[in-house]
């Protein structure tokens, strides 16, 4: 080797020790045991341990004192209280969630109002995300910033804002009055109209922005292709376009219909007083009833309506990250 | 590539958009309106500003709420990132799946049930309630969004990068602070102001956890627009909606002037 | 061929052609390899990526893994760099057995195929980061990355960020920070791949000059054969998992050890055939397709009569005739079925009796032919008996 002229200092010769050996330290293991174990002590104290409260809660009696309930397990006795507790859970909670139309009603209201809302999003959303997919490139970060900023500024806000505009004597009767197409206020405050346009006004960020994200990867030569082999462009757009957007549609409605059957703000400011939806119903039972095991049966009916969409949306997004990897 | 714009699609965005900010728009005005009446124009004013400012108890709730929203943010900015850290980089660890569904649970929890389970455990564990139960409640949900920030970030983080750091001699924690951490950090603050606005914008989970004496901001203004009307809050919705509007612009057009010399 | 850079400047510290000549460890059985893998296996869970691989790479030798993607090529290189760890068997180097010894400790670097760039960092940072690493004082790892600079031409790129680089800088960076080191090896995963043609034929020699001055061991992936034709002193040619050969490029070319090899480095055909007759030089092959009988020198490899065999042809090793030619013993008889002009070569594709496609190309020595060869043109192949390529398996 020693033929060969180095233009600098040569590397040590193969025979030198050239490392010492070592594996990671406690320390390094330590934090890499941390990273997970924070997290999820932090979120089994305050996510889990919450959560299987209200499920022991809506199998509590109510009780007039302070807090308004008698426990169902008294921790105090341990395993013995554990066990005690289930011989005697008490289901009268949800016996009376059957029994009173009221609390069926609410959940099959909030279900009717997400529905009709997340149909109508879709017809304001796509729309919009599809013109804001078409629209030259230059102009796409700022026609995303207009549909982002809403979403930035208070959700209170927003909703409070349509009051001034839905009131009989708001702006929306005095321009209806001033050019004549009535001649008396309507009363659209209080009712669910003023729901539906509070909720799509609200989520209509959360509709648009998965809806452009896919049209706006949509390769519009597709498109070209299927008029280039006869078909007509509306055609196309069922043919080609509503397919490939397909997955956004999904994410949008299911991003918008979860929530909105939980609502609380907009009905209770937007809303009548026959404006059932669950989230409201169980507001009221906590606040002016006081009846917490009732308010903890319902929230268990509210969490088993929206499982259903939740799993469905959980799917599709493993199903798109799975893809993009 | 660009397809042809045509007028319907002029009208979907004029419509869309007027509809976005045409009740913002009316708010503002409504704030300037010297009369309470929302059918009679008084004359231009600043009198709520003013009433705004002399009324201490939107001071005080505005004050709690900014405190929440900083206290809160960031912890959830701590949790959130290892979480995202736990969900992508380790593959296998006890408990994952559950771990997995407790993370996203709760950005579909409809509100009101997170705020009752809340409230209920803080009743069970005897703590006192107010600015701190307010501000773990608001962590434990916000924590959620920055890891789901974070993560998509690391999922499409270029691990060579970090193989690259070690083969040249950088140990796993020097290089998660020298490499991956600046390499992620705008998604870290990205979920920080996520966090920071939702806790600042949330009216029921404060509701159900807050104690008496704690106010905060939406809770105030909550209360009062379920009265009806007030020109006060117009006018405190217009200096939200001032600040909220500069960050956003300041900020996209920060992040594009970071862009141009890269190009 | 290819547009290579006559830079005198360059060629001024060495004579490249003075260090490779006569550099040959491998045939030297007191040499001591730098690097050896022993009977190392790598087993994920549903595959084998290394199949019990044996392999010795000489200090200052720039070696090539050559194979298809999947082959094992890119684990065998990370196992040495330390990103895995072999299943069975052990990889040494130097006198030591690297396996548990974290990445950061191991004095070999690498360069990523990606680059695997630091993005936010300049130029210079990147350079520096590995000395930085080690504690080296302030003011050596400056002249140390001025120095790098230089070698690599990017002075004056030093405080530029990677995503303000030209694909060709940002390769030159890559190899810069790898090499800043001095590593023991130096593993370069398809250094050239993301260059375009042009730019990748320069680098190959710019590569092969470095190499020599530096006086290091290059350990280099690729899947371009020609990448690895002409920089590598030595050419490992793999297939899922195992290496099929071993030699310096010319012997893989001209003396391929079986058919994958013959078939993976350049264009080959092959006739099918049973040896008829064992000479003391030659052998007479039958043809399988029944059209007469093949002259081809014995090689290393011992054969019997009524052995299968097959019959490795290089394109530019057969010759076109018109008519057919009467002092020859190896015809293979057939039309014209399709032309492609390269401009430098053209290719023939003549079709035998059998149907059998035969590949050859005629370099075009000449600007003007009287009577070109065209399309459906009777011709007759002949080729010399050391031409083919007697091959067993």
């Amino acid at each position: 080797m020693s033929h060969i002229p180095a233009s600098d200092s040569p590397p040590d010769s193969p025979s030198t020790q050239i490392v010492a050996s070592a594996k990671a330290g406690p320390g390094t293991r330590l934090v890499r045991a941390l990273v997970p174990a924070l997290p999820f002590i932090w979120l089994l104290i305050f996510f889990l341990t919450p959560f299987i409260i209200v499920f022991k809660m809506s199998l509590s009696e109510p009780a007039t004192a302070q807090p308004p309930y008698v426990p169902v397990i008294d921790w105090s006795e341990g395993l013995n209280g554990l066990l005690d507790a289930l011989s005697q859970f008490n289901f009268e909670n949800f016996t009376l969630l059957t029994d009173d139309w009221l609390y069926a009603a609410s959940a099959l209201s909030s279900l009717r109002i997400a529905a009709i809302s997340t149909i109508l999003l879709l017809l304001v959303g796509f729309p919009m995300a599809y013109a804001m997919a078409k629209a030259p490139e230059k102009h796409k970060p700022l026609l995303l910033m207009m549909v982002i900023l809403p979403f930035w500024t208070s959700f209170l806000i927003r909703v409070y804002a349509w009051i001034g505009i839905l009131k009989p004597e708001g702006l929306l009767n005095m321009v209806l009055q001033g050019i004549g197409v009535i001649d008396q206020p309507l009363q659209i405050l209080n009712t669910d109209t003023a729901i539906f346009i509070g909720v799509v006004y609200s989520y209509l960020p959360f509709m648009v922005l998965p809806l452009y994200a896919t049209l706006d990867k949509l390769d519009w030569t597709l498109l070209e292709a299927a008029q280039d082999l006869g078909c007509p462009p509306w055609r196309a757009f069922w043919q080609v376009t509503v397919p490939l957007a397909l997955p956004g549609i999904a994410a949008g409605a299911l991003l918008c219909f979860i929530p909105i059957v939980g609502e609380y703000v907009i009905p209770e400011l937007l809303g009548g007083p026959d404006s059932l939806m669950i989230g409201k119903t169980l507001s009221d039972e906590f606040f002016r009833n006081r009846d917490w095991p009732l308010a903890s049966a319902v929230a268990v009916v509210l969490l088993i309506i929206v499982i259903g969409p939740v799993m469905i949306f959980r799917e599709l997004e493993t199903r798109r990250l799975e893809k993009s990897r | 590539m660009t397809r042809r714009w045509t007028l319907f699609d002029t009208t979907a965005l004029t419509f869309g958009f007027a509809f976005l900010y045409l009740p913002l728009l009316v708010l503002v005005v409504y704030s300037f309106n010297d009369s309470r009446l929302l059918n009679v124009w008084g004359g231009f004013s600043t009198r709520w500003y003013v009433e705004l400012w002399n009324d201490k108890v939107l001071l005080t709730a505005l004050r709690n709420s900014l405190g929440i929203a900083l206290f809160s943010a960031a912890i959830a900015t701590f949790f959130g990132t290892l979480a995202a850290l736990a969900l992508v980089r380790y593959t296998r660890f006890w408990g994952r799946p559950l771990f997995t569904g407790m993370v996203y649970a709760p950005m579909v929890m409809p509100e009101v049930v997170t705020g009752l389970s809340l409230l209920l455990f803080f009743v069970s564990i005897n703590a006192e309630r107010g600015f701190w139960t307010v501000t773990l409640a608001h962590t434990s949900f916000t924590m959620c969004y920055v890891a789901v920030v974070v993560q998509s970030r690391l999922v499409a983080f270029d691990r060579t990068l970090e193989e690259a750091a070690q083969d040249l001699g950088c140990p796993p924690l020097r290089t998660f602070f020298t490499i991956t951490l600046p390499l992620i950090a705008p998604s870290v603050l990205a979920g920080f102001l996520l966090a920071f606005t939702l806790s600042l914008d949330d009216v029921v989970i404060a509701s159900f956890v807050t104690g008496p004496g704690t106010s905060t901001l939406p809770i105030e203004i909550f209360n009062k627009a379920r009265r009806g009307l007030s020109p006060e809050i117009n006018a405190l919705s217009s200096l939200i909606l001032l600040v909220v509007t500069v960050a956003v612009v300041t900020s996209s057009l920060l992040s594009k002037r970071a862009l141009i010399p890269a190009r | 061929m290819t547009n290579v850079r006559t830079d005198a400047r360059k060629r001024d510290s060495l004579a490249i052609g003075a260090v490779r000549r006569d550099f040959a460890p491998w045939l030297d059985p007191a040499a001591k390899p730098l690097i050896r893998y022993e009977a190392v296996t790598k087993q994920y869970s549903d595959f084998v990526a290394v199949n019990n691989l044996t392999l010795n790479i000489y200090e200052r030798e720039f070696f090539c893994l050559l194979g298809p993607s999947g082959c094992g090529k890119t684990t065998l290189m990370r196992m040495l760099a330390g990103f895995e760890e072999p299943t069975a068997g052990r990889i040494l180097l130097g006198d030591q057995v690297v396996s548990g010894i974290p990445p950061y400790r191991r004095p070999v670097n690498m360069m990523f195929q990606s680059y695997a760039l630091f993005p936010h960092m300049n130029v210079e940072k990147n350079i520096a980061f590995g000395l930085v690493q080690d504690g080296v004082p302030k003011n050596e790892i400056a002249d140390r990355v001025a120095e790098t600079l230089r070698l690599v031409q990017l002075t004056p790129f030093a405080r530029r960020k990677p995503d303000q680089l030209s694909g060709g800088q940002r390769q030159r960076v890559a190899l810069a920070r790898a090499l800043i080191k001095r590593p023991k090896v130096l593993l370069l995963d398809e250094p050239l791949g993301a260059l375009d043609k042009k730019l990748r034929s320069e680098t190959q020699f710019e590569l092969m000059d470095l190499q020599v001055n530096l006086g290091m061991t290059f350990l280099v992936v690729t899947h371009d054969q020609e990448e690895a034709m002409v920089m590598a002193d030595r050419v490992a040619v793999m297939d899922k998992g195992t290496i099929k050969q071993i030699a310096p490029p010319g012997q893989v070319y001209e003396q391929p050890a079986s058919r994958y090899v013959a078939e993976f480095i350049g264009d080959v055909n092959i006739i099918e055939g049973k040896i008829a007759e064992v000479g003391e030089h030659q052998v007479r092959v039958t043809r399988s397709d029944g059209a007469g009988t093949l002259l081809i020198d014995l090689q290393n490899e011992p054969v019997s009569v009524g052995q299968e065999v097959a019959v490795a042809l290089r394109p530019e090793k057969l010759v076109l005739h018109r008519d057919l030619p009467t002092d020859t013993p190896n015809v293979l008889s057939g039309d014209i079925w399709d032309i492609g002009y390269l401009g430098d070569w053209t290719i023939y594709l003549v079709q035998l009796a059998s149907g059998q496609i035969v590949r050859v190309s005629r370099a075009n020595s000449r600007r003007f032919v009287e009577q070109p060869l065209t399309w459906d043109d009777k011709v007759h192949i002949t080729f010399a008996s050391e031409a083919g390529v007697l091959l067993t398996h």
